[in-house]
């Protein structure tokens, strides 16, 4: 059924898939390994900012946590690494129940920055935790095993990987068009409304924010594993903020937009940095305030809206879910 | 019309206080609300009966008193479970979730008792379920056919129209409508008027109405409220006649005419 409704937009989907498919024979292995995680981040991202209106700037706790557990598990234990990731999921999402339970009454701002201060806590456990993180060193060495295949080279390792980037997107997407994401935009959109139709608005946040902290965890943990080691960086708060100038770049609540923007920061970083660029975060953050004053939709969101007016001769088409529509970064900003 | 046995009440007030940095918008309110009753709840601009829909309703804390609803006590209870226990209200501002359809409104109104809502492995198309008896209730309130607009799209009657139908959807043994016809032509506001009184059979509604041939027509009983006090509460032919009642609605050179 799944599949079924995935198959009725065709041309996107496969796009994108393909472009999932061919990346590493384009960008730099390694490089087109931190694309689809950060996109799948970003999309866990979109879950929370785009379909439920709360903007988390403390994300980098479940994609860091992930990264260190992840680590943690294919260090000591040595067992294949989708344990490692599934296990760092799991983490960043037990993580997420009291992080979620003391921060998803809050609204607006105030949830912006107790979900930033909970994970400068993480960042601070993770650093003065020297014997099992290592510290400002960060976790070294960690292995991917998988039945004695040999992953170590990133080309093949990103063929490895990607069956996990995309089971998330699978979820992230079956989420947000489940009756569970219809509740979500109904709370966005007018969360007094839905407290008057019998909703528990609380307990729904804090589904999603669970949700989208093991789908940042699953990123996060694979992450890790690419690279081999897991540093202070995946907790510090400038990751969170980059997952969320990755939503807005690519767009809102569009899920897929995600993508897009983890593709143009990961792709401009990595350009950036060969260029010997030190300051990279200039750069990035003045092409992310261009794009924002330009395409208030981002990226994506502006794209689909186009490719929308040029089909609107055939309105059937179009289905209502909620979840589709392209929504402007100003809605959600007027929402929280 | 007209049998206000005021047995056991199926929604009680007592003493509730609301302020607001000192002062009172509601001040000292007893209400009692008679099981199948149409209750009105009148008063000038500002009387404090949208507060009072707020705090039997849970989306304001009473600073005192409480509120009973059958057997149980509603103070500090949350709104969402107020709602579950069979209280229901409709906003006096239209509320609604912009994106939606007012068929997926009304889905979601039905969807709430059956926990359909928590299932996110789902395909949202499991809401269809409750798409036919989303439609009779879209039908009943006069928007047959605008099923599949997005709802911030519709006129403001239809919006109206559409908050009715949903606090019908619920369900509830008590239905608070706060100026359910409000800004309505006369067209719309006969056509509300027939529908309150078809779905009061077997529950109990509280309306508030400036609307005095709609309170005539519908209430059993009226209160009314004045700066946050009942000033008067009985029958509407005698509420209608009422010295003070006409004081504070027309002004003390009225009331003396
Ligand atoms: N959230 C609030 N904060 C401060 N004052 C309020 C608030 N809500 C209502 N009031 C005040 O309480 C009084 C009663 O308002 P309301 O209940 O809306 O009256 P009504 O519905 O009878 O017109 C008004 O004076 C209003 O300004
Ligand atoms: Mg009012």
């Amino acid at each position: 059924m799944i599949l079924s409704r995935l198959a009725g937009r065709p041309a996107p989907l496969a796009v994108g898939l393909a472009a999932a498919l061919v990346l590493p024979w384009f960008v730099y292995p390694p490089v087109a390994l931190d694309i689809a995680c950060w996109a799948l981040f970003a999309a866990a991202v979109d879950l929370l900012l785009g379909f439920t209106g709360l903007l988390s700037f403390g994300h980098a706790a479940f994609w860091g946590g992930a990264a260190y557990g992840s680590g943690l598990i294919a260090v000591h234990s040595g067992l294949p690494f989708p344990v490692a990731i599934l296990g760092g999921a799991a983490l960043a999402a037990a993580l997420a129940v009291p992080i979620g339970y003391l921060s998803v009454r809050l609204r607006g701002i105030y949830f912006a920055m107790v979900t930033l201060a909970f994970a400068q806590m993480v960042y601070f456990v993770a650093n003065q935790w020297r014997d099992v993180t290592g510290g400002e060193n960060g976790l070294q060495g960690i292995p991917r095993e998988l039945f004695g295949l040999d992953l170590s080279d990133p080309f093949f390792f990103y063929y490895a990987g990607l069956p996990f980037v995309l089971a998330g997107f699978l979820v992230a997407w079956r989420i947000v068009r489940s009756p569970f994401g219809r509740v979500l935009v109904s709370i966005r959109d007018n969360p007094a409304r839905a407290r008057a139709l019998g909703y528990s608005v609380e307990r729904y946040k804090l589904l999603a924010f669970v949700l989208s902290a093991a789908l940042s965890g699953l990123a996060g943990g694979l992450f890790a594993l690419g690279h081999g080691f897991a540093s202070l960086q995946e907790v510090y708060w400038t990751t969170s903020g980059q997952a969320v100038m990755m939503v807005v770049l690519g767009g809102i609540g569009t899920l897929w937009g995600g993508a897009v923007g983890a593709a143009l920061v990961v792709e401009l970083n990595d350009y950036l940095a060969t260029a010997g660029f030190q300051e990279t975060g200039i750069i990035t953050g003045a092409i992310f305030i261009v794009v924002v004053l330009l395409f208030r939709r981002g990226v994506w969101g502006t794209a689909r809206a186009l490719l929308a007016r040029r089909g609107a001769p055939r309105p059937e088409q179009r289905e209502p879910a909620p979840s589709e529509a392209g929504r402007s970064a100003e809605t959600v900003q007027a929402e929280g | 019309m007209g049998d206000p046995v005021p047995d056991a009440p199926v929604l009680a007030a007592r003493g509730l206080v609301r302020e607001f940095r000192g002062f009172r918008a509601v001040d000292g309110v007893n209400l009692d609300i008679a099981e199948g009753s149409v209750h009105a709840l009148v008063g000038p601009n500002g009387a404090g009966k949208t507060t009072l829909f707020n705090l039997l309703t849970g989306f304001l804390k009473p600073t005192a008193g409480s509120v009973r609803l059958g057997p149980h006590e509603l103070a500090g209870r949350s709104p969402e479970r107020i709602a579950r226990l069979g209280l229901a209200r409709s906003f006096q501002i239209t509320s609604l979730f912009g994106e939606l359809t007012p068929r997926q409104h009304v889905e979601l109104a039905l969807a709430g008792r059956t926990g359909l809502g928590w299932r996110f492995w789902r395909s949202d198309k499991a809401l269809g379920r409750f798409a036919d008896r989303a439609d009779e209730l879209l039908g009943e309130v006069g928007l047959a056919g605008h099923g599949d607009v997005p709802a911030g799209a519709l006129a403001y009657g239809r919006k109206r129209a559409l908050e009715l139908a949903l606090a019908l959807a619920l369900e509830p043994k008590v239905l608070l409508l706060d100026e359910p016809t409000a800004g309505m032509g006369a067209e719309d506001v006969d056509r509300t008027v027939e529908l309150v009184r078809r779905v009061k059979a077997g529950r109990t509604v509280v309306l508030v109405e400036h609307n005095m041939s709609v309170v005539s027509s519908l209430a059993d009983r009226v209160t009314v409220l004045q700066q946050g006090r009942v000033l008067a509460e009985g029958p509407y032919d005698r509420i209608r006649d009422d010295r003070r009642v006409i004081t504070a609605y027309l002004g003390d050179s009225h009331a003396a005419r």
